[in-house]
């Protein structure tokens, strides 16, 4: 693709600024934002994964794995506001779903451990991985408020806080893991995921690049079911005190 | 009589607000306590300090005779049973409601499901009906069933019949007074019906704004009120906010 072309795809964000204006919506500064902002980031990092592809060398990937993981975990903590310990507890979360993925990757030989395998693989592990532990997150709070007379019940009748909260839990990992799965059903016949359609049109060949989206699409299933599950195991304590009281907030 | 419950100095702040003030009183063995006030008088927090649902910021509450604070939680927990004005029954049946509490400490049901519906007024066939299709009244009755599955001591009744309608309310009182005298339980039961708290109480305890304004023998307590706030808080002569303002 040429520079000049790229230019030209600036003309679809008028479009949507357009539409923002007649319909009195509001948006054209965010959009002017978010062009920027996905300008000068993406820009940025293509020249950084250069950088880094063209050196080849692994101590190169793991601080950029750790950048990623520390940005996410920021971002999804926001789900989490007013929780103590919310960003600690969402970026363990993410790293632990990164690294158990990537290790399997590795050792069982699916990929090398190679700038050019590792740092797309991860951000779609940590990416993913974000969405649903803020998704988890956001689904706990609101069902620990809204069950918050079960609840109550469950531990006068001597229950602990994690037995008090089955419910709860069992609802927000779901809510975390449901988008991938949903994902996983209607891939191929709804969208084609952006990794595969950007493998084609940059020439791959389809079943080449079909076979790598299987990979992403389980290895994806296994990064959120692991986020999801320790996100709500780690935060559910923390709206309980050592006594097993249910703490207002 | 023997004391069961004994509350000492019992504060309570919640965000710097004093919840609860230097509260005092003791509950004699197998006798219903009645706990009135206007609302904001610190009722219900109250309530959920003997059960260690909440911990109290200053005082100590004794079970007889042992501080709770030193005994294991959810034992405390299952000799104190609480019903609250919601039944907030879990989803499943009626029988996976009762067995809750046994089945947490890894015990069976000491009797069967249908003798405990059978105390609570309900058909046998009720055990596998869907808990959430009951009526109020039925919930509440199920609730109580549920609370006494765990074989409890001492019942916290916090308001148990004001969300239902008069007819199911006075129903339900009748059966927690009877199984209260069946079973020889302790009760505090915090009522804002002062006819309800003179019909099921031996002791009525009046608080306002988080202190304990006067206590005594529930009949006499009635008849002669010896404070002013409790006469005109009996009378209904001033209102709640300037009560609160005392």
């Amino acid at each position: 693709m040429t520079d000049l072309s790229l230019i030209f795809s600036v003309s679809f964000i008028f479009i949507a600024m357009v539409i923002s204006y007649w319909q009195n919506l509001k948006l054209e500064k965010d959009l002017a934002i978010g062009a920027v902002r996905a300008f000068v980031q993406l820009t940025a990092v293509g020249y950084v994964l250069k950088f880094i592809f063209d050196l080849a060398k692994w101590q190169y990937v793991i601080p950029m794995v750790v950048v990623m993981i520390l940005v996410a975990g920021r971002n999804a903590a926001r789900r989490g506001e007013g929780l103590p310990g919310a960003f600690v507890l969402v970026t363990l979360s993410i790293a632990l779903a990164e690294f158990v993925t990537m290790t399997m990757l590795v050792s069982l030989n699916i990929i090398p451990f190679t700038p050019r395998y590792v740092i797309p693989l991860s951000g779609m592990i940590i990416g993913n991985a974000m969405v649903a532990s803020g998704l988890a997150l956001n689904r706990l709070r609101s069902e620990i408020s809204s069950r918050r007379a079960e609840i109550l019940s469950a531990l006068a009748l001597g229950a602990t806080s994690r037995q008090a909260t089955e419910p709860a839990l069992k609802a927000a990992v779901k809510a975390g893991m449901i988008p991938t799965i949903d994902a996983m059903k209607t891939v191929g016949l709804v969208q084609l995921p952006g990794m595969m359609t950007g493998q084609i049109i940059a020439g791959a060949n389809p079943i080449e690049a079909v076979k790598y989206q299987i990979l992403v699409q389980f290895m994806l299933s296994a990064s959120v079911g692991i986020t999801s599950m320790l996100v709500c195991l780690l935060a559910y304590r923390q709206f309980f005190t050592r006594a097993h009281q249910l703490r207002s907030f | 009589m023997d004391i069961k419950l004994n509350l000492q100095n019992i504060s309570k702040a919640v965000n710097g607000k004093l919840l609860l003030n230097h509260v005092s009183f003791a509950v004699p063995e197998g006798r219903i306590v009645a706990i009135i006030g206007p609302s904001g008088a610190g009722k219900s927090t109250l309530l959920s300090l003997i059960n260690r649902l909440q911990d109290p910021t200053g005082g100590a509450i004794y079970l007889d005779g042992t501080n709770i604070q030193t005994l294991d939680v959810f034992a405390l927990r299952r000799r104190v049973g609480m019903v609250f004005q919601q039944p907030a029954l879990f989803p499943g049946t009626v029988a996976s409601n009762i067995a809750f509490g046994p089945h947490l400490s890894g015990h069976e049901l000491t009797r069967p499901v249908a003798e405990f519906l059978r105390e609570v007024g309900l058909a046998e066939e009720f055990a596998k009906r869907d808990a959430s299709r009951l009526s109020g009244g039925e919930q509440q009755r199920v609730a109580l069933a549920r609370a006494l599955a765990n074989n409890p001591e001492v019942l916290l009744l916090d308001e148990p019949t004001s969300a239902l309608d008069l007819g199911a309310a006075h129903q339900v009182e009748d059966l927690i007074t009877q199984v209260c005298k069946h079973h020889g339980l302790t009760a505090m039961w915090v009522s804002h019906d002062l006819e309800q708290a003179q019909r099921v109480s031996d002791r009525t305890v009046l608080m306002v704004s988080g202190r304990k304004i006067e206590e005594g023998n529930t009949a006499s307590f009635f008849a002669q009120p010896k404070t002013e706030i409790a006469q005109a808080f009996l009378a209904g002569e001033i209102g709640v906010s300037k009560l609160q303002g005392e």
